[in-house]
């Protein structure tokens, strides 16, 4: 193991002034929020970087795992140390360009010395760590002008420290630096992928879910949790607000005529979320839709939909096309827990022939016969909420088989 | 059988520990339901199963969506051959093996050959190992794949698969398959990345668990075309309702081999050396075909211008089962495929006998094993011990 520590340069929070300090906390908590099973962890910031001291290989593994998955983060690279004098560098360099010495490319040494009583020049410790590099391995070569790998060389009072590899980060901004939203998580594609989208932007999540049973099951509820569960690998925990929904849906299925229950059903969402959002201090909703997907998303349901709030409402995915929302979805790790087949809320009591383009007026003056207002109360104070990770799950009644 | 028989034949099968039957059993009452229902059974099978894929993607290091539960090792050996060449052929169509493979790999890049696949056999030396340098030697850019056994089922020997690795995955972008059968539970069996295969097959009934399950297990998601086709189960690449019961009961008799291995490891070890020694006694009219670097479970050895089965049978008359060579092929009459490459003398190439321990063998039974072989020498050769 000649790692020592790894190197952690800041995204765009480089940039933010005054509220540098509170972004850098951040990041630290959730740093060691996303580490939580190898703390304790070193950490030590200064103001455009950040080491994490890594004692064993083992921690190492987990923290190259993960960390591109942080917002925050630019990019990082293990460090490696030695003692200071010239074999040993030579021998680190080696070792450390090992790993680029599969294919061709090119390279250069940067040298910055922080210890100035250091008996070697830049110049001396350029041309030695180069030479040695240049021999062992026959196909890097040096490029000054635009290498393909820097090797770095710092030359501290304690010791000398080396890189050779920078991984890129997840880029975005701490989870938490940009306030906290509401998300209705549907089950679908698209409403996790609109939430990982928010919380890149460093907004922290909480989730609303709409849930009819009889007429779903106990695995789309599963299903929610488990998607609201993959989002929070990306560093903060979520909690998820389940809303009995059977009885508003059934009787706005009787009291609306057919092709208006659906934005009428939204509507209630809407409202439910909006009370749920106030009760959490939240300042938006977060929802996937985009435009033209399906008939609620044109944009006189949009429309329609969002005349019962004034509260700003988020659609990250608003211009985005379905495949590029799937491709975020696999490469997050949420696309094969949405796709799964089990049915929610939103498919039960679907009119053949919705409205695409309904009038405000006419969908309120339907609802006017009815008193939502009681049912939209009892819906949000009936709610279960789940703090996710769950802790796992006490008894294993699989284990005697294994 | 009966219960006082001297099973020394676990390389061919194995006796199913009780704890695997009981889970075996356990799991046709409780989760007999489909995997792929969406129904609360089928999900809870679902469940069971995809446990049963973790528990051995944890033991050979990989992920457990890597796993793809088959009916055994020939199929698994099938798959990754078939599976391989029709996925890469436009790569390339030159394929490495050694000549003494189990037959459902030789068998299967025969048919290759015929359909016009370039296939080199890696000779063996009288240890039954490969060497390096012609492995170097022949691996190519066109090569697609490379399939070489851990260890082999006729005499023991153990390939250098780490060494073997490197050298393929750095001349070539060849998937590299170990067949480790023989191997898997009994010496550590792993993914390693660079340094270690792609593909690997394993085979439950040789560990104690049932017939007919096995599994070949993928380093990272591979090119490789699925070989029996249908409703898509196992990720699209092995279709067929997954035979849950037997994939539970291979995970657990995985575990337990490999929580025992250390253990079971240090008796085969005694045992060889014993037996080793033994057999020396015998002189000039016994050729041991295991050497001392092979895998300790398995020992081989040939008796001077005997058949094996006289041996076989008289051995067996005492009530101690042992093999010729393989199971596989000590029906046939003609000598084995690994015992003409290790190239022995001919007075010794018909009388091979394998011994191969298991979980359930004890001290005793060696020591029957060597009382009744003294006592069979001395009638058949005439030998006074």
């Amino acid at each position: 193991m000649i790692f020592k520590e790894i190197l952690i340069r800041y995204g765009e929070l480089s940039t933010k002034g005054r509220n540098k300090n509170d972004f850098i906390r951040r990041l630290r908590e959730n740093i060691r929020y996303s580490f939580h099973d190898i703390l304790p962890l070193n950490i030590r910031a200064e103001r455009d970087r950040m080491f994490i001291e890594i004692e064993n290989d083992e921690k190492y593994q987990v923290l190259m795992e993960r960390l591109p998955e942080i917002f925050g983060i630019q990019s990082f690279s293990p460090v490696a140390s030695c003692n200071k004098n010239m074999d040993d560098m030579k021998q680190l360099a080696i070792e450390i360009m090992a790993q680029h010495s599969n294919q061709p490319l090119t390279f250069k040494v940067e040298v910055r010395r922080t210890d100035k009583t250091f008996p070697y020049d830049t110049h001396m410790i350029q041309r030695e760590l180069g030479g040695t590099v240049l021999s062992k391995y026959q196909n890097i070569s040096v490029q000054v002008k635009n290498p393909d790998v820097e090797l770095r060389v710092e030359v501290r009072h304690d010791a000398i420290y080396m890189m050779g590899q920078i991984v890129p980060g997840a880029g975005g901004m701490p989870i938490g630096s940009n306030g906290k939203s509401l998300l209705m998580l549907s089950g679908g594609i698209d409403s996790p992928v609109a939430g990982y989208l928010m919380m890149k932007r460093g907004v922290r999540i909480e989730a609303i879910h709409f849930y009819s049973p009889p007429y779903t099951s106990e695995h789309s509820l599963q299903k929610v949790k488990d998607l609201a569960n993959e989002l929070t690998k990306f560093g903060a925990k979520i909690r998820l607000h389940i809303i009995p929904f059977t009885e508003i849906q059934v009787l706005i299925k009787e009291r609306v005529p057919e092709n208006m229950t659906m934005t009428t059903t939204r509507r209630m969402m809407l409202r439910i979320a909006d009370k749920v959002r106030e009760e959490i201090g939240a300042l938006a909703i977060v929802t996937g839709e985009s435009l033209g997907q399906v008939a609620s998303q044109t944009l006189e349901s949009l429309t329609a939909i969002n005349d019962v709030t004034s509260t700003p409402i988020l659609r990250p995915l608003i211009a985005a096309d379905k495949l590029d929302i799937i491709h975020i979805a696999e490469r997050i790790g949420t696309y094969e827990t949405s796709v799964l087949p089990y049915e929610d809320c939103c498919t039960i009591f679907t009119p053949a022939r919705p409205k695409t383009k309904p009038k405000i007026e006419k969908v309120a003056h339907y609802e006017s016969f009815t008193d939502f207002d009681e049912l939209i109360e009892r819906a949000v104070r009936n709610r279960e909420t789940h703090l996710l990770p769950e802790k796992k799950v006490t008894a294993d009644k699989f284990a005697d088989l294994l | 059988m009966n219960s006082n028989t001297i099973y020394l034949d676990n390389s061919a099968t194995t006796k199913p520990l009780p704890e695997v039957m009981q889970t075996f059993l356990q799991v046709n009452e409780l989760y007999y339901a489909n995997p792929a229902s969406i129904h609360e059974a089928g999900v809870e099978a679902n469940a069971l199963l995809m446990r049963a894929r973790e528990q051995i993607a944890n033991i050979v290091r990989t992920e457990a969506k890597d796993v793809i539960f088959t009916a055994g090792g020939t199929e698994s050996n099938n798959f990754a051959i078939f599976g391989t060449a029709q996925a890469n052929v436009h790569k390339g169509k030159h394929i490495i093996t050694t000549k003494i493979e189990h037959p459902s790999v030789l068998e299967a890049v025969k048919i290759l050959a015929q359909q016009g696949f370039e296939v080199d056999y890696l000779s063996v030396n009288e240890a039954g190992v490969i060497s390096l340098d012609e492995l170097r030697s022949k691996v190519r850019k066109d090569t697609i794949l490379v399939s070489i056994m851990h260890v082999n089922n006729e005499m023991g020997a153990i390939q250098p698969i780490q060494d073997a690795a490197k050298i393929i995955h750095e001349q070539s972008r060849a998937i590299f398959h170990v067949d480790a059968v023989q191997s898997f539970g009994k010496i550590p069996v792993q993914f390693n990345d660079q340094n270690g295969p792609d593909l690997i097959t394993i085979s439950g009934h040789k560990i104690h668990a049932l017939k007919g399950s096995g599994a070949l297990i993928f380093r990272k998601k591979l090119t490789i075309a699925p070989y029996i086709v249908g409703g898509g189960q196992e990720f699209g690449l092995r279709s067929g309702t997954v035979a849950v019961p037997q994939a539970v009961a291979l995970a657990k008799a995985s575990r337990i081999a490999v929580e025992a291995m250390a253990e079971k490891t240090l008796q085969y070890e005694k045992w060889y050396k014993d037996l080793h020694l033994f057999l020396r006694n015998f002189g000039s009219n016994i050729h041991l075909l295991s050497s001392e670097a092979g895998a300790a479970h398995i020992i081989s050895f040939s008796v001077k211008e005997l058949k094996g089965e006289i041996l076989i049978n008289a051995l067996q008359k005492h009530g101690i089962i042992v093999s010729t060579s393989s199971a596989c092929s000590s029906k046939q009459t003609t000598t084995s495929h690994v015992v003409e490459a290790l190239n022995i003398a001919p007075s010794f190439k018909k009388g091979v006998l394998r011994l191969s321990f298991g979980a359930q063998t004890i001290d005793a039974h060696i020591e029957q094993f060597k009382t009744i072989f003294s006592d069979i020498m001395c009638d058949l050769k005439g030998e006074n011990k």
